[in-house]
């Protein structure tokens, strides 16, 4: 059995869930056909058990009261008890921070070697699990090989192409779980509060950096844009330090990884930890002064320019 | 208490990455301790500066180079090193399996790890620890305080923050915000010569590693670099939109 442990947020089931069917219909495929089964952890989660049901052969849902909220050590209890009890070889997990984060708990639960953050995955031989991956603030790939039967897996989100809905529907069974406790008491929450889609989940990302002079700058031209164009927001950690953006907008090595289709640096110089978290864009924009910066040599199209001339130029013509 | 902090060695960030023999090439580039793992080693400076009793132990795993990693930390401040020494590269499941050790020989009851590695990108090593010695974790902490037993703080999840309190022992890992590791003064690493760096093997520990790293290499997308003259803004502006929506198609 491959196990798929279901993302979700708001009632939906997350677009790196449909990202990780791919990934398990793959290696389904190739281990001559062994079914798929999707875990739902948390609660009043009906309608996400039903919508997970066109992607998969099978689905175990757990909604109890006590998984309303993620907490690592209750994840990896639950996701370990379930694939113990399914005898699944492989078990797929969002590459979020959560996901990376009770991930590693699981796989030591089973004795399973982790394949981290991974962008393929194969059946290599005898039954070993062949991946890729990115290292070295993604400027290296990876070829990593497992040396045991059973395999806990996180798949780098924004890189598998999301599956399509079956007609048909998988039957739902009820799990009873043995649940963990938590003991990390999270005492309050402050939501990253945007009216903008997600970064991870954004099809265009307009981002900003030094070049853009100031919050007032990044409002004018970063934000503008990525309005009319429908696009999240990202931001270097240079101005996230000066308290220009919040932190949760930070895009690079120590922020968010992004993969969009269109990525638009505007007066970011380009870093490499910056770089690190958005190089693998399909294609990127940069619009910054020095023709030497760095960003350039990884872009797709460049204007060398100033800012406040360039982005109300962008936006007249983008509103023609 | 006992504090650990665990650190890696990598390559400079501003150094460029080269693979050779399959895997990336660190000869004749310049290494530094892993910004990530910084942030620990500071952290345990500073609950002990804000008056708790405590000896800081920092911990690290990998070839005889990495002593110079170590040899910062005791610089910084730390009271003494342990550096397990071995050629193997170890992922950080297998690694775990020797920190968990170590904090154990140490009765450590605190241990700080950086929050994603600048080598092996990983999360992996401070949840695998915690779960190995059956303690909780917070990860992504970018605030910390320690009363008696109780730890709050604030880490980075999903979508957002929050707000956490956790009970000794317990493992956190590190991040950008937590603080500003200090450089070593000449004073301090001057007396940081005398601490004691005590060297263990592997073979003690039993790690047998499940994952085998195959290969490595270095993947350049081509990028167009169609690179426009921005004087006249109203022209290049109108060029690019023209690009973006005729030619890439990324925009309607």
């Amino acid at each position: 059995m491959i196990l798929l442990v279901v993302e979700h947020a708001n009632g939906k089931v997350s677009k790196s869930t449909w990202e990780m069917v791919t990934a398990a219909r793959e290696l389904s495929q190739q281990q001559s056909v062994t079914p798929v089964a999707a875990l739902v952890l948390g609660n009043n989660i009906a309608a996400i058990a039903t919508e997970i049901a066109r992607a998969v052969d099978q689905v175990l849902v757990a909604d109890l009261p006590a998984l309303a909220q993620y907490d690592p050590e209750l994840w990896s209890a639950a996701v370990a008890q379930i694939a113990r009890e399914g005898e699944a070889s492989v078990i797929l997990i969002g590459g979020s921070r959560s996901g990376r984060e009770y991930s590693p708990r699981v796989a030591i639960k089973l004795d399973a070697p982790l394949l981290e953050d991974v962008i393929s995955l194969k059946i290599s031989g005898d039954k070993k699990l062949e991946a890729q991956r990115y290292t070295y603030l993604a400027r290296v790939t990876e070829t990593i090989e497992t040396s045991a039967p059973i395999a806990v897996v996180t798949i780098k989100p924004g890189v598998f192409n999301p599956a399509t809905p079956r007609a048909e529907a998988a039957e739902q069974f009820d799990v009873d779980l043995t649940l963990a406790t938590s003991r990390l008491k999270v005492t309050g929450k402050t939501a990253e509060r945007s009216s903008r889609v997600s970064l991870a989940e954004a099809e265009i990302v307009v981002s900003g950096g030094r070049g853009v002079g100031s919050a007032e700058g990044f409002t004018q031209y970063v934000e503008a844009l990525a309005d009319q164009l429908g696009a999240a927001v990202g931001a270097t950690r240079a101005i996230v330090d000066a308290g220009w953006r919040p932190y949760s907008e930070q895009v690079g090595q120590t922020g968010k990884t992004v993969q969009p289709k269109l990525y638009i640096a505007i007066g970011i110089s380009g870093a490499v930890q910056h770089l690190s978290g958005m190089n693998k864009s399909k294609t990127i924009v940069a619009i910054n002064r020095d023709a030497e910066a760095p960003i350039f040599k990884i872009a797709d199209y460049g204007i060398v320019g100033d800012v406040p001339q360039l982005v109300p130029a962008i936006l007249a013509e983008l509103k023609k | 208490m006992r504090i650990l902090t665990y650190i890696r060695q990598v390559l400079d960030a501003e150094e460029s990455v080269h693979v050779a023999n399959n895997a990336a090439a660190l000869e004749n580039s310049k290494l530094v301790m892993d910004t990530m793992d910084e942030y620990g080693v500071e952290e345990a400076l500073r609950l002990r500066e804000s008056g708790i009793e405590a000896e800081i132990v920092a911990v690290a795993v990998g070839p005889a180079r990495v002593q110079d990693a170590l040899r910062t930390a005791l610089a910084m401040g730390v009271d003494r090193a342990i550096h397990v020494e071995t050629d193997t590269r170890l992922d950080p499941i297998a690694l775990s399996k020797v920190l968990a050790q170590i904090a154990q020989q140490e009765d450590a009851t605190l241990i700080l790890s950086g929050g994603q590695q600048a080598d092996w990108d990983s999360h992996a090593l401070g949840a695998a620890t915690a779960e190995r010695l059956n303690w909780p974790q917070a990860t992504w902490v970018s605030a910390l305080e320690l009363k008696g037993t109780t730890l709050t703080g604030k880490h980075d999840v999903d979508e957002g923050s929050e707000t956490f309190t956790l009970e000794l022992p317990a493992v956190i890992t590190t991040q950008q915000g937590l603080n500003e590791p200090r450089y070593p003064t000449l004073p301090n690493i001057m007396k940081s010569k005398k601490k004691e760096l005590r060297k263990e093997s592997l073979d003690g520990f039993e790690v047998t590693p499940k994952l085998n790293f195959v290969s490595a290499g270095i993947q350049v997308k081509n990028r167009l670099n169609k690179i426009l003259d921005g004087k006249d803004a109203p022209a290049a502006a109108s060029q690019l939109v023209d690009l973006l929506r005729n030619q890439a198609k990324v925009i309607a």
